[in-house]
């Protein structure tokens, strides 16, 4: 009987061993706080989990959030002053594999032990709309947390404020950051092909479409590329479509007249060699080389966070060799939202979390200074806008506040859904092949509805404007 | 008082492999058929929210077949054989000479070593590799334009030519090590007094691997071959790390388990179930024809060395 019993305990053991040691994977580590039972109504949890793709929002929270104490020498745990600790989760936002670990985490938030449910996400704007959404109600209501968007977030930039609602107007996010992009250029390419590397006058060579085409036609007679990549102007249209890509409920996506024009343009600009044909696409190495001292590329279409994370990690020439003017169009690339996920039990730390981050001017302008983001205060910016202050060293002394704050004024952001990011990415995708003169223009249309209906089976049809 | 008839030791037996079974069922056995039920349904998620599961029988294999899906199919097989063919050459070459007693390599040993090496490398890595040697501006472009070869950088990648054939090229580099160690083993297999045999018989060289070596090594030949073909099917990694998941240009480098993963990205359960269920029964086909050959009738390969003896001799006379 006793070897009976050994036995069975073995084989158990051995069992549990194996399952412990394949099931591994599933939801985010507890921390090393107790699994108790849920903590009273009205009481704080200890852990704040916090979901994000990058260490950026880390950054801004320990500059401006007055609780944080020290984080951890591996960036993973912020301890605060009151004993609470601030857990990070990041997972990288490429290939959807941040949203795929947000959105299982989210989906096991009712069964979650109290510390280890999520309390904070972050969205992109690409994909901002598939939490904001009122039936999917996975990120809290600010007023809800005790925010009032009309008085608290009365300095936003209003265009922030609609994307972060649902479909009912109800804001469920916030941000620190607004994005209005501009077109940053090389100083020397400017002196060599207009004699000038005056803001103001490359302003006026890019003031809109028809004349920066002439402008691009006088840098190819001296050798250069007006941009670099056909998807770089890309956010210039596509952000601002006058109606979403695909309108509530309904199975149909509407491609805009806008897109057809980026297609159209592009195609033209491609072979009129005002791009450079082997720069295919962004976030690649052609295009990070394409911002080196080699290249002959004349400028980009950055907003603030392109400039100081993209364009000056690849740039290695001398500081001030890029300078900063007009957009031929106002746009809006990018922009990190701030939820409180439902199911937080830590409210209060949530709220101010929020609060420090997105809503003090102070804090918002502290924020600037030290990371030139351009932060969502208007009253803030404006005031940066004239404060030599915020000089950029990198834009040789210029201060882009000046210009990114008329440009944020400007901004109309497109009407969102939850399927802007496949979108973007798939129609740059399918119509790379025509731009490269691999397929023809019906091809190219039929490749991008192949792909869109097998990344979103709900989708049936695809309308293109006549 | 009762008699203890006999001892069953059989059911410590199964009490010390019902580990196994459990694990087996659980993560194996069971999402298996799992699969192959929600291949009936449709089942996928949009944004957070779930849809379904809906049964809808056989609409997502009708739906699959309507689809580019035999385009898929073909690519695989196109993939797989630019990279099959020299693979399987060049491994037999290798192979050849590294047992032939007469060569004398020598350090046999680290050529084994040497040749199977790119197969340790990470496909992923090495499929990253490749993307930046073959990019428009990378190192392959800049040696042909300053050797003077070309006067424009070629856009390797941007054609179809270009992207199947460095697929092949990489594949091919991964796995003639692999093959060439396997038919390395099944040519030592054979009785070198089968070859001392055919030497006095005047036979040499092209035409000893031709009457001797190929057809006694054949059984591990054609295993070689169908799992190569299996795992050909399966070809997923350098593809969607070169061409960024895309299987540019114009989707022609597009393999199956590819397109398998791009239902996945909207956790299309019902869907990719059904493209499974294809895959697995293709696959079983030619498990099929496998276990058909390793179960041979002639395990030793006496008869077929008997029969092939009988042909040299006629050869011989003739």
């Amino acid at each position: 009987m006793r070897k009976q019993v050994i036995a069975a305990a073995l084989a158990i053991c051995l069992c549990a061993g194996m399952l412990a040691g394949c099931g591994g994977s599933a939801a985010p580590a507890a921390g090393n706080a107790p699994a108790a039972a849920a903590p009273a109504e009205g009481a704080e949890g200890k852990v704040i989990n916090i979901y994000s793709w990058n260490d950026e929002f880390r950054q801004r929270v320990e500059a401006v959030y007055a609780e944080v104490d020290h984080t951890s020498d591996d960036g993973t745990v912020t301890f605060l002053k009151d004993g609470c600790e601030i857990h990070w989760i990041v997972n990288p936002n490429q290939d959807g594999v941040y949203q795929q670990k947000l959105d299982e985490a989210l989906l096991n938030q009712g069964n979650a032990a109290a510390d280890s449910k999520v309390d904070i996400f972050l969205s992109e704007t690409d994909y901002v709309n598939k939490y904001t959404d009122a039936d999917a109600d996975v990120a809290i209501p600010l007023t809800t947390l005790g925010i009032d968007p009309n008085v608290d977030l009365a300095n936003q930039y209003a265009f922030t404020k609609t994307t972060a609602s649902d479909q009912n107007g109800v804001q469920r996010g916030s941000t620190w950051q607004c994005c209005p992009g501009l077109l940053v250029y090389r100083r020397d390419i400017a002196l060599d092909a207009f004699g000038t590397d005056d803001p103001a006058a490359i302003g006026e060579l890019c003031k809109d479409w028809a004349t920066m085409e002439t402008t691009a036609a006088t840098l190819k007679a001296k050798g250069y590329y007006a941009f670099a990549s056909y998807a770089d102007t890309f956010r210039t249209y596509g952000n601002s479509i006058s109606q979403s890509w695909v309108a509530p409920g309904s199975d149909t996506i509407v491609v805009d007249q806008k897109i057809v024009d980026w297609i159209q343009t592009s195609k033209a600009w491609l072979d009129a060699g005002y791009l450079n044909k082997t720069v295919k696409g962004q976030w690649n190495d052609d295009w990070n080389k394409a911002m080196g001292s080699k290249s002959s590329v004349f400028a980009f279409l950055l907003p603030a966070w392109g400039i100081d994370f993209v364009l000056r990690p690849n740039w290695d020439g001398d500081m001030g060799a890029w300078g900063v003017t007009n957009p031929p169009t106002e746009y809006n690339w990018g922009g990190s939202y701030v939820h409180g996920c439902v199911g937080t039990d830590n409210p209060q730390h949530v709220k101010d979390i929020i609060l420090a981050v997105t809503a003090n001017e102070d804090n918002l302008l502290k924020i600037s200074r030290d990371y030139s983001d351009f932060t969502n205060t208007q009253p803030g910016m404006q005031k940066a806008a004239q404060d030599e202050a915020f000089a950029s060293e990198f834009l040789g002394g210029q201060n882009p506040f000046a210009y990114f704050a008329p440009v944020a004024e400007g901004i109309k952001i497109a009407p969102l859904s939850a399927y802007d990011q496949g979108c973007v990415e798939l129609i740059q995708n399918a119509f790379s092949d025509y731009f490269q003169g691999i397929v023809d223009y019906n091809k190219a249309k039929s490749n991008f509805e192949t792909a869109i209906m097998e990344r979103y089976p709900d989708i049936k049809n695809v309308q293109w404007p006549d | 008082m009762k008699k203890v008839k006999s001892v069953s030791y059989a059911k410590w037996g199964y009490l010390f492999i019902l580990p196994f079974f459990l694990c087996y069922l659980v993560f194996s056995l069971i999402p298996l058929a799992d699969t192959v039920r929600y291949s009936f349904y449709e089942y996928y998620r949009s944004g957070i929210k779930e849809v379904g599961p809906n049964f809808v029988g056989f609409q997502n294999y009708a739906a699959l077949l309507q689809s580019d899906m035999l385009k898929y199919a073909a690519n695989t097989l196109i993939l797989w054989v630019i990279g099959f063919i020299p693979q399987i050459g060049v491994a037999l070459l290798l192979a050849v000479w590294f047992t032939d007693v007469r060569m004398k390599i020598k350090g046999k040993q680290f050529f084994k070593v040497v040749i199977y090496l790119p197969n340790l490398i990470m496909a992923s890595a090495f499929a990253m590799l490749f993307f930046t040697i073959f990019s428009t501006n990378g190192p392959v472009n800049s040696i042909l334009m300053n050797l003077g070869i070309l006067k424009e950088p070629v856009d390797f990648l941007g054609t179809t030519f270009g992207t199947r054939s460095i697929i092949g090229f990489m594949n091919f580099l991964m796995w003639f090590g692999n093959t060439a160690i396997m038919l390395m083993a099944a040519i030592m297999g054979i009785s070198p007094d089968t070859f001392e045999a055919a030497e006095m018989d005047g036979c040499v060289g092209f035409k000893k691997f031709w009457y001797i070596t190929l057809p006694l090594i054949r059984p591990i030949l054609a295993y070689t071959m169908i799992t190569a073909i299996i795992g050909g099917l399966q070809m997923y990694d350098v593809p969607q790390i070169l061409t960024n998941g895309q299987g540019t240009p114009d989707r022609t480098s597009m393999t199956l388990i590819m397109f398998l993963n791009s239902h996945l990205k909207s956790k299309n359960y019902g869907m990719a179930g059904a493209l499974s269920v294809y895959l697995f029964i293709v696959s079983a086909i030619l498990c099929f024809f496998v276990y058909r050959m390793s179960n041979d009738t002639d395990p030793t390969g006496e008869k077929a060395a008997r029969k092939m003896e009988k042909k040299l001799k006629k050869g011989g006379k003739a």
